[in-house]
């Protein structure tokens, strides 16, 4: 090493690792997170498997199998099914009208923008909405019973049911499907549907052998995520059809109040149950999105 | 043409007041290969299309094979088609991109195998049947594109500019690749391309193409040296154009600002004083006096570039600026800006543009 | 293509039907309180009524709370993990999506439990500990949302280049906080924080079961004792919601793009 490099390199300091605090700034964030979002829901989890001593225990979830906590979940499920089921064939129909069915383009927007509304608009109010207009005094019902002669409630249906609630539902899970299914359906090339005509392909065997296999991934997501959405809704319940309607939200929220079960940790345990289904559907939900990504590139 | 096998009969198409193709006719043989070519927007895609049948013509008749098929679906003609954006289905594996025309034919499994095989060695990725199109490069999806259009034997192959989308060195490569598997089956191609050096170096045939209409149908060669209009002659290389005035139709000579020129009976039907552009390209003309070269004009240098092997100059001969390449010489310097030039060449290698 | 675009228009009707009855039928109904005659005696009755009142501005001052600690929170936390601790960023993005996957109902039962008079912080001891408790739990509420907002407002500004100039021209952190970044992304915050007031003015179960004065709570207590007004307050709540969207929309064609990228 020649004079110059060593006196260059006898003139840099040492060098030493700097220690980074970058972290400091999320610190607040990261307080705020675990004190109002991860801790109380870690109490929750914790709690399921806590006896009232403090002793581990899985009595808690046990109990959960008893016949009319068993029916609240499968009444839950069954809602949740229907609404989601319901929600992603009407939202899929008419997401496909706005994009690729050959509407005029004025339409997209304001559809997208009602969706957008519609998917936000849940709770109270909606159950009100369809009370006033699907119940015994609703508009729907009168104009069917005077104009058309159809009285649907001696038929048997009624606003204060399952059939009633999925009804309700519907509002916020169908503009939901089309809000997440209208990119997808965008990033259907045209020339795909142009190729597989070409090869011979009639518009039944492009949908069957091309388009849904690769919209499924969307489509059983979305499923989930419209599952998971109705499963743990409250408020539109409990408006619409009060404690009538035994589901899991409504029992929860019976539990937290008054105690209704008689045993707290039962409560704990139905709450980690919820959790155990919502996250469930969410990861299908995620881990299928990621996977039809890939393939649209 | 005796029995052309895809025919073209004045096809015209509009979208509401827009005409997009006026009056295309052509006739194309058996195993030829025709490029389109144009700039964006002449029409040269929506002429495809509707042979595709992705387009419905506002008048005329598609014929192939024969057989009228303007009224068919693209479903039913039995043609080939290779897109811009590869438009491999992403669900499917290669091999089941190959396949899929078959398989939707109803062809059992063994047949289907063994031609995606054939189809897989054609285009010589026969590693790759069970990849999916992601993992694939531009190059390659647009290779397995191409044996996707082919394996179910289609009469007649389109191309909608295949190449566009790649980079390059893969264009160059896959050209002749395309070219050479069309020559191999023998299959009537018809090729859209806005380059004209792809046009150029693969076609038989081109057809020029500008605002809808078929400006000129013909060999590389043809419409090369030999362009019908000024647009063809603009579009497909360099030209060098002078703006001139006839002075006598008979003898067929035309003053030039650098001098006059004379371009023999190619005059005819003009009259004195009539204003005519001329072109040459850039490789008619030579730099200082040439044997045997009977134009001859002056003009000044404006601009040379040293290029290393060819030295670019730019002369000014009267309002036009003539670009011309000549070759180094180690023995004598370039020429320098500003110097007085002789341009030679040929009067027949002019070209008289129309208006 | 024809025969696609008739089964188009049906779906769409079908579509519309579905979605405009309960709005027309909820606005009808809401205008029969006076027997016989249409009139706007139900929203005369609502928008009078004490309760009302006490309750909407409960909630509001409550949202206004939530978005301002809200845009407090993420707007720093975005900006720095974006910035310095880019690795933090699924971190991050995961947070603020468990909102979505734990039901509200679970996360207030958690507080009840754990912020109880017996506990370390006992939030719910007090009138005003009870609001903050709430206050936060709108927040996380509505963190998703937020968070997505800010996220992408500040993926269209170059935040890495802005603080550099800044700190080149001696600007502090709150400085630039404050002076740069904020006001480049206060449209995305603006679309948050519309999105977080409707959220907030029609949540029930949070505030039900905390015992809080809001509006969500009334609602229900109108619905389950009154007929016509219901619908008055339905009619009120769309209003507002699609109210909060459409400005959402007008204010977002002011936000700026991306910056080119150079090749």
């Amino acid at each position: 090493m020649n004079d110059v490099t060593a006196a260059a390199a006898a003139a840099l300091p040492a060098y030493r690792p700097k220690l980074s605090f970058a972290w400091v700034g999320v610190v607040p964030f990261v307080a705020f997170a675990f004190l109002f979002l991860i801790l109380p829901t870690l109490q929750i989890v914790t709690g399921a498997f806590r006896n009232p001593a403090g002793e581990f225990t899985l009595a808690n979830v046990a109990n959960l199998f008893q016949p009319s906590i068993l029916s609240a979940y499968w009444i839950s499920i069954r809602i949740s099914v229907a609404s989601a089921f319901l929600g992603c064939v009407v939202g899929f129909l008419l997401a496909w009208a706005i994009v690729l069915g050959g509407l005029p383009s004025w339409v997209r927007s304001p559809i997208l923008t009602f969706s957008g509304v519609a998917s936000n608009f849940a709770g109270v109010p909606l159950a009100f909405a369809f009370l006033s207009t699907f119940g015994r005094l609703g508009l729907v019902t009168l104009v069917l019973r005077d104009w058309f002669g159809i009285n649907i409630y001696a038929y048997g249906f009624n606003i204060l049911s399952f059939g009633g609630l999925t009804l309700t539902y519907l509002f916020f899970q169908i503009p939901l499907m089309v809000l997440i299914v209208t990119p997808a359906l965008d990033g259907m090339r045209r020339e795909w549907r142009e190729a597989a005509s070409i090869l011979g392909a009639s518009g039944f065997q492009y949908w069957r052998m091309v388009a849904l296999p690769i919209l499924w991934p969307t489509l059983l997501g979305t499923f989930a995520l419209l599952f998971a959405n109705a499963f743990g809704a409250v408020a539109t319940a409990y408006a619409l059809t009060g404690s009538s309607l035994s589901i899991v939200p409504i029992l929860l929220f019976a539990q937290i109040r008054g105690d209704v079960l008689q045993d707290p940790h039962l409560g704990y345990a139905l709450a980690f149950g919820m959790i155990v289904v919502t996250g469930i559907a969410n990861f299908i939900y995620i881990w299928l999105r990621t996977r039809s990504e890939r393939w649209i590139k | 043409m005796s029995d052309p096998f895809l025919s073209i009969r004045q096809v015209r198409k509009a979208f509401g007041p827009t005409v997009v193709v006026q009056e295309f006719n052509l006739d194309v043989r058996q195993g030829e290969f025709v490029s389109f070519l144009g700039p964006s927007g002449c029409g040269k895609t929506t002429m495809l299309r509707i042979v595709a049948g992705f387009e419905e013509p506002s008048a005329g008749t598609v014929n192939i094979g024969g057989r009228d098929v303007t009224a068919l679906k693209p479903n039913q003609r039995n043609i080939g088609m290779v897109f811009q954006a590869y438009a491999l289905f992403p669900n499917m594996t290669v091999a089941g991109n190959i396949g899929f025309g078959l398989k939707v034919a109803g062809k059992p499994a063994a047949e289907i195998r063994s031609r995606v095989a054939e189809m897989l060695e054609l285009i010589k990725l026969q590693e790759f049947g069970s990849r999916y199109p992601y993992q694939l490069s531009g190059g390659q999806q647009q290779r397995v594109a191409l044996a996707r259009a082919m394996a179910a034997r289609p009469q007649v192959l389109l191309l909608d500019e295949p190449l566009s989308a790649l980079d390059a060195k893969v264009r160059v490569s896959l050209r002749e690749e395309i070219r050479a598997i069309q020559k191999e089956l023998g299959i009537t191609t018809i090729f859209v391309t806005h380059d004209q050096e792809e046009a150029l170096s693969m076609s038989d045939r081109i057809v020029v193409m500008y605002n809808g209409r078929a400006e000129q149908v013909g060999t590389p060669f043809e419409i090369y040296n030999r362009p019908a209009t000024r647009f063809v002659a603009g579009f497909v290389g360099t030209l060098n154009v002078i703006e001139g005035r006839v002075t006598d139709p008979a003898a067929g000579t035309v003053s030039i600002a650098g001098g006059a020129v004379s371009v023999g009976n190619r005059l005819a039907g003009r009259k004195a004083g009539e204003a005519v552009s001329l072109a040459l390209r850039p490789e008619a003309i030579a730099l200082g006096r040439r044997e045997g070269r009977d134009g001859l004009v002056t003009g000044t240098i404006r601009e040379v570039s040293f290029l290393g092997s060819v030295i670019r100059v730019r002369v000014a001969v009267g309002e036009a600026l003539l670009s011309l390449d000549t070759f180094n010489s180690p023995a004598s310097p370039p020429p320098v800006a500003g110097e007085t030039a002789d341009i030679s060449f040929s009067s027949s290698d002019m070209l008289i543009l129309d208006r | 293509m024809k025969q696609n675009r008739f089964w188009s228009w049906i779906f769409l009707a079908i579509g519309v039907l579905y979605f405009l009855l309960p709005l027309i039928g909820t606005f009808e109904f809401s205008l029969k309180m006076r027997r016989g005659v249409y009139s706007l005696d139900a929203y005369e009755a609502v928008i009078f009524d004490p309760r009302f009142q006490a309750t909407f501005g409960y909630s509001v001052m409550m949202a206004l709370a939530t978005i301002v600690v809200g845009v407090l929170l993420v707007v720093p936390t975005a900006y720095w993990v974006r910035l310095r601790l880019p690795s933090w960023r699924p971190v991050l993005e995961f947070v603020t999506l468990l909102p979505l996957v734990i039901p509200p109902i679970v996360i207030v039962f958690g507080y009840i439990r754990l912020y109880n008079t017996s506990s370390w912080l006992p939030l719910t001891g007090t009138a005003m500990g009870t609001n903050i408790l709430l206050m936060f739990g709108y927040v996380v509420l509505s963190l998703p949302y937020m968070y997505r907002a800010i996220d992408t407002g500040l993926r269209a500004i170059d935040v890495g280049t802005l603080t550099e100039a800044a700190q080149s021209l001696g600007a502090g952190w709150i400085t630039i906080m404050w002076r740069v970044i904020l006001p480049n992304v206060f449209v995305a915050v603006l679309s948050g924080a519309f999105l977080t007031f409707a959220i907030v003015i029609g949540e029930f179960v949070l505030a039900a079961l905390l015992n809080r004065p809001a509006f969500g709570p009334y609602l229900q207590l109108i619905g389950a004792n009154r007929a016509y007004e219901p619908a008055a307050l339905a009619v009120i709540a769309f209003a507002i919601t699609w109210g909060c969207m459409a400005l959402i929309q007008v204010v977002s064609r002011f936000a700026p793009r991306p910056p080119a990228q150079p090749h």
